[in-house]
Order: C-alpha cells, then structure tokens, then sequence
C-alpha cells in the first residue's frame, strides 16, 4: 500500500538507507550534523550514525568537495553535501577539474563514485546571490551524470542507483519541492538513465525537470479545462539526456514547450530543442517555444521574482500561442 | 594556541566578564554610540516583528548581541573609506549613514528602497557612503574588498577599504587569498572579523583547527589584533589604533572581534546546536544594557553620571519615532514597475561609472544627518543613486 510522505522525508529515508546498508557511505558538509541539516534533511542522523559519518565541515566548499573526491577514489561513497548550488560555485573547479576528468584523464584507471547533493533554484525571495539555477552548466560536463528528482518517487529512489554509479553523479534537489507531499508507491525503485511521461496526453508535448515539474503540471490542468491535452515530459536526469523519450513525445503530440527555471541563453532548454531539431524536425507542426526564467538576476521582490520566474499561467500562455 | 577538540566533545563558550569600568569619552561622543546601538537595536527587533508579519521575507539575519562591533568599528572610519559587509550588515549600513527608511524600505522589496528591492535585508548598497554590500556568498567580499584597496592605492587616494566578514568565512579559500594578496601587494585594507563562534551552527572549534584567528592573519604578515567586541570602548580604541596602523604603514591589518549572535543565524534557524544557557550566559555581556549601566555610573570622582535615565528614555523614543517613520515610509513606498524587470541588468549605454565619492551627497534624497532621527515619512526616493 502507497503512503504519503513529504519530499524531505523521502530524500532523509533515501540517505538513511544507504547510510545503514553500506559502512563506506558518509554523509559530509556544512552543517549536516549538529544543526541537523540545512533543510532538516539530516536531522537526528548525527546521534545515530556519530560524527565520522555525518561530518559537518568548516565552510570549506573547494576543500570539501575535494576531499570527498579523494574519499572516493580511496574506497568510500561519499555524499557530499553543498548547501546550496550558489555555494557550488566555490567547488566549481574540483567537480569540473577533478571529479569529471579523473576516469578519462587516468586511461580509465581511477573512477570517482562520488554523489554529490544540492539544493538549488528561486522562488522564495532569497534573492540573486542564492536562487540560482545552474543544472544546466553542470549538464555540460562530461563526466559526470546530473540528476534532478522532482517527486516523491525520485527523491526516494534515485540516491541508491546515484551511490551504485562508479561515476561522480550531482543531485539537485529544487527547494520548492521540500514541503511537498505525495504518495510513495511500494515499489519506489527507479533507476537513472530515462526521461519519464508525467501525465499523458496527445496535443502538446511540455518538457521540464526538477522546480518546474510541479508548475508544469499545473498548466496542464488548466489545459485540459480548456480541452487541450497536454503531455507532461520529466526529464530526471539532465545528463545523459533521454532523447529517445523526448523524440517520441514530440512524435505524438507535434507540439512542444520547454520549460526551464536556467535562464534562456545557453540553457538546458535551448539543448532539448537542439535535440528535437537533429531527431524529431520532420514531426513538429509548429516552432518550438520555450518557456525560462528572465535574463536578469532574480530579484528579492516577490513580484518581481514571479515575474522572473516560469509560472503555470507563461507556460498555459506558451501553449496556446502554439494554437492561435 | 591549538586546541584539540575530538567532534563529539561538547564544546562550552564561556563568555568574558561583562563591560565594566568608566567610559573615557566625552558626552556627545559616548550618546552618539549609545544612541546607534539602540538604532540597529530597535531597527531590528521590529524587522523580526515585521517578518512574523510576513512584510519582510527571504533571508533575515539579524545582529543584534553585536552592535558594539559595527558602532565602535565604524565610527573610527573617515567618511571616504570604503566599507564591505556581508548579508548581517544592517547595522553597518545604519552607522556608515544610510537612511533607515531605505533600509526598511529594501527589506520590504520596495522600489524606495536603497537597491530598489532588487537585494533584500542581505544585499544593502549604498553609493553614497561607500558601503559595497551586502555579499551574501561567505567569504565574497574579501577579494573584493582587497582590489578596492588596490584601487585606491594605484590612483593615490588616501581611503582604506574596511571589510567585515564572520569566523566563518575563515575557513574559505577566499580569506587566505586575500589577506594573501593584500599583505603582498601592501594594500590599505582593514580585515574585520566578527567572531561570533558559530558559522550557522558550527561552533569555530568545529571548524578551525587554528582558532586563534590572528595567528592565522600573522601568517600572512600583518598586524593583527583581538579585541572583546562586546566592550564598545575597547572596540572603539582597538579600531582606532588599527585605522592608524592601516593609514601610517597602507598595509593591510587585521582585527577580530570577539563577539556573540543572540538570536537564531537566520529566521529559519531552530537553535539544535547550542544551549539555551549558554546564550543567557552571554547576554550578561550585552553591549547595549553594559554600556547604559557605565554610562549611568558616577565617575570616578563621584561627579555627575554621563546618562540619565530619563536621557535614555527620551533617546530611545526618538530612536523608536525613527524606526516609525521607517515603516511608515516603507509601507508607503511602491513596487518597482514590472515592466522594469530586465533594467540594471546592464549599464545603459553612455552612463559615466565613475567612482562614487562619499563626499558628494548628490542624488541623494534630503535625508537628514543619520542620527537625527526626525524625517519625512513620505515616500520619496532614498536611494543614493538616481
Ligand atoms: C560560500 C557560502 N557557503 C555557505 C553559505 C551559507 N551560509 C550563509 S551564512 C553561513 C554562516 C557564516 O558564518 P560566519 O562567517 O561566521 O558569519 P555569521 O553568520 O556568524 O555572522 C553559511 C554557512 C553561504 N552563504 N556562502
Ligand atoms: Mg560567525
């Protein structure tokens, strides 16, 4: 029988899981112990696993991430904890320079089984310097697999295969959803290497990931009180990307919107439509739109931040340019 | 001196002996302080208010435990030095002269306020009097603050480049390559560090293996010194002593500040990491209540008190009206058009960016001297800049 938990909770099972299955997991950052997480997600784990396995580190975001790097490659499974993907920024070059390249770089010697988590994305005024949303600069590297659970399934699910990865795999984790509450299926495995269909349907194809999931969704409910039926296309994992799901939403609805809370110019968004461009040019019976956050940096005004940000009513609209 | 302290051992913070003794300044000097503490005091504990209202939202970190650091510290500042705060930087604002009605106003997401709302409570700017944020990434002001430095020493000018940073930015590669760099280059910056000892809920000896932050800055060549930061007097004297070295060698200096948050690290904060009895402990050392009462003695020689009771009941109402009018202000102020969404994005074109210059209050809105505390609650603009 399914039961409902929040996405907290299902993401504090997942690590619990695997912090009890498997001695080599730890669980490092800042303040995941004694304050109890960040976003609570780690709370109580201090007294039941000690502080060698739910290390809190001084603000150290370079020296951290590379030390969980090097715990890696020496034998362990270390889920790294950033704060925040703003805060990523300052471990920028080890995940890149390090984590990424070290498989390739070693002629497939030395592999990095490194899971690395943060939170990331806008919506609760705490302006631009912490509201960034850079899935798809890490989307970019190869080398690294970037995974984005935007259910409660996914949140529960995708940390055990992320650990089984002999390669670094990054989890961001929109904190839109944290508070959000959903039936978890009995069989809640997943696995990490396909786009799913959220809710099906024939007239238009809206592809997103991650904090856009749940708005998505949305404005596909008023869609449908508006008789247009929409397919609801969750990416999950931004690299590799699923082009094979993506083509065949596009196969069967002619129509698609990307919605995607990375700002336009060089965005995850612009790469599903250059995937639907090499694949699926000859299905589509309009231009693809695209619906992302404003080029601007987000602003602590909550009016201003909406207005920013994709919301249910831009991509409602975005869909029904597609029909005018 | 190195401590070991194994991770599962419970840590104790015991604070120093409350402030006590004489206040070595004259009258006017002494209430001016008083009466900016009681300012950040006040300013805050309403904007905690205001935040249960739900007008401020986001982030709010509030300083209140520590004013002494940023009235005494900023006070022995020249008006054209530049100052680089972090996201706890209301009070620092609020010394170096910006408007309380435009702080407000920001928190609020106003367009009045000092960054049009476009920053918040933890992104305070301010042209006008040098202050360059307001930098909510840990440790992000510091290279910052050593290429103003470096600025100022390539092109003659005499300013030094106060920046003030947490224990915990300590620990950031950002601090070591600045103080680096700054020592190095012999670049006037004063490093203020507020070592409060918890970075959100990591107590400094979680966090450094080294918690004598001064040895750390000595490392790197500079003057250092550690300063009781609950003791505005001491702050004050300390501060100046080390503007003067900064000035006289126009190389970098560095001060910790020993201090202590009294409230939650933020307002999503739920305190799991340190006991109640602790915080008590150290509100004994209040900068506030500790600095009236020795204001309020007697001097030495059984003269007259520098403060009286009812001087203090009448200086907290004005700071009380100023704090109002802030509100008043606020509440009248406006949203930023949203058809003005992408503006600032980037400079338009033909704009002159020059350096601003503290001296030049153009632009600025006829705001009153900071500490009268008597303004117009009328929503015109407060921002330095437009
Ligand atoms: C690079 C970076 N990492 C993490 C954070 C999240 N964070 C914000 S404030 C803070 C604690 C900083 O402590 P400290 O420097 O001592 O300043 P305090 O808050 O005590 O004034 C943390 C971890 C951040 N803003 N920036
Ligand atoms: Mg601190």
């Amino acid at each position: 029988m399914s039961r409902k938990i929040s996405y907290r909770e299902a993401m504090r099972a997942a690590m619990h899981e695997a912090l009890t299955n498997d001695p080599r997991v730890f669980l490092m950052g800042e303040d995941v112990g004694r304050y109890g997480g960040t976003y609570a997600f780690s709370k109580g784990f201090l007294d039941e696993f000690g502080p060698e396995r739910i290390r809190d580190t001084p603000l150290s975001e370079l020296g951290f991430v590379g030390a969980g790097i090097g715990a890696a490659l020496g034998g362990l499974r270390p889920i790294v904890e950033v704060m925040t993907v703003n805060f990523s920024l300052l471990a920028l070059d080890q995940i890149v320079n390090s984590a990424a390249l070290y498989r390739h770089m070693s002629g497939g010697q030395f592999s990095v089984p490194l899971v690395i988590r943060m939170a990331t994305g806008a919506g609760r005024q705490l302006a631009a310097q912490h509201s960034h949303s850079l899935e798809g600069w890490y989307a970019h590297i190869p080398g690294i697999k970037v995974l984005a659970p935007a259910t409660i399934e996914d949140a529960r699910g995708m940390l055990a295969p992320a650990l089984a990865d002999p390669d670094p795999v990054v989890i961001f984790e929109h904190a839109g959803l944290f508070n959000m509450e959903g039936e978890l299926p009995d069989d809640w495995t997943v696995g990490i290497a396909s786009a799913k269909v959220r809710r099906a349907g024939k007239d238009v194809a809206i592809i997103t990931y991650g904090g856009s999931l749940p708005k998505t969704l949305a404005a596909a409910e008023i869609l449908a009180a508006d008789g247009v039926e929409a397919e609801v296309i969750d990416l999950r994992v931004l690299r590799p990307l699923d082009t094979a799901t993506i083509a065949a939403a596009v196969a069967k609805c002619h129509r698609v919107v990307v919605v995607d809370e990375g700002w336009r110019s060089g965005s995850l968004a612009a790469e599903v439509m250059a995937r639907i461009f090499e694949n699926a040019f000859w299905e589509l019976d309009a231009p693809v739109v695209r619906v992302c956050s404003e080029e601007v940096p987000i602003p602590y005004a909550k009016h201003l931040e909406d207005a920013a940000l994709p919301q249910p009513e831009k991509i409602v609209a975005a869909v029904k340019g597609l029909f005018a | 001196m190195t401590r070991k302290t194994p991770v599962n051992q419970k840590i104790e913070h015991r604070p120093p002996p409350p402030p006590a003794g004489p206040v070595p300044w004259d009258k006017d000097f002494a209430l001016q302080l008083l009466l900016d503490m009681l300012r950040i005091r006040r300013l805050e504990e309403k904007a905690a208010e205001l935040y249960g209202e739900g007008k401020i939202r986001g982030f709010l970190h509030l300083y209140i435990g520590e004013e002494a650091v940023a009235v005494g510290a900023l006070h022995a500042l020249a008006p054209e030095d530049n100052v680089v705060a972090t996201y706890r930087e209301h009070g620092h604002a609020l010394v170096r002269g910006m408007p309380m009605q435009a702080i407000m106003a920001e928190m609020y997401g106003k367009q009045e306020g000092c960054a049009r709302g476009h920053g918040g409570s933890m992104h305070l700017f301010d042209a006008a009097t040098r202050l360059y944020g307001g930098n909510a990434i840990v440790g992000g002001g510091l290279p910052l603050a050593t290429g103003l430095a470096l600025a100022a020493k390539l092109q003659g000018e005499t300013r030094l480049t106060a920046c003030f940073f947490g224990d915990g930015a300590v620990a950031e590669g950002a601090f070591h390559e600045s103080l680096n760099l700054a020592a190095l280059w012999k670049l006037p910056v004063l490093f203020c560090c507020e070592n409060n000892l918890y970075g959100m809920g990591t107590a400094i000896e979680r966090a450094e293996a080294q918690t004598d932050l001064c040895v750390k800055a000595a490392s790197y060549g500079m003057p250092t010194f550690a300063v009781d930061g609950m003791d505005i007097v001491d702050v004050h004297a300390t501060m100046q002593k080390a503007v003067a070295k900064v000035r006289k060698s126009a190389g970098p200096v560095f001060v910790e500040f020993r201090t202590y948050r009294f409230r939650a690290h933020s307002m999503f904060d739920a305190e799991l990491y340190r006991d109640k009895a602790e915080v008590a402990a150290w509100q004994k050392c209040g900068p506030l209540h500790t600095f009236t009462a020795r204001l309020k003695a007697k001097d030495a020689k059984g003269g007259k008190a520098k403060l009286t009771e009812k001087e203090f009941l009448e200086l907290d109402k004005r700071v009380q009206a100023e704090v109002a009018e802030a509100v008043a202000f606020a509440e009248a102020g406006s949203w930023e058009p949203v058809e003005d969404l992408l503006k600032d994005v980037h400079t338009p074109e033909g704009t002159v960016t020059a350096a601003p210059q503290a001296s030049t209050k153009a632009g600025r809105a006829k705001s009153p001297a900071p500490r009268s505390g008597r303004r117009s609650s009328k929503p015109t603009s407060a921002r330095g800049r437009r």
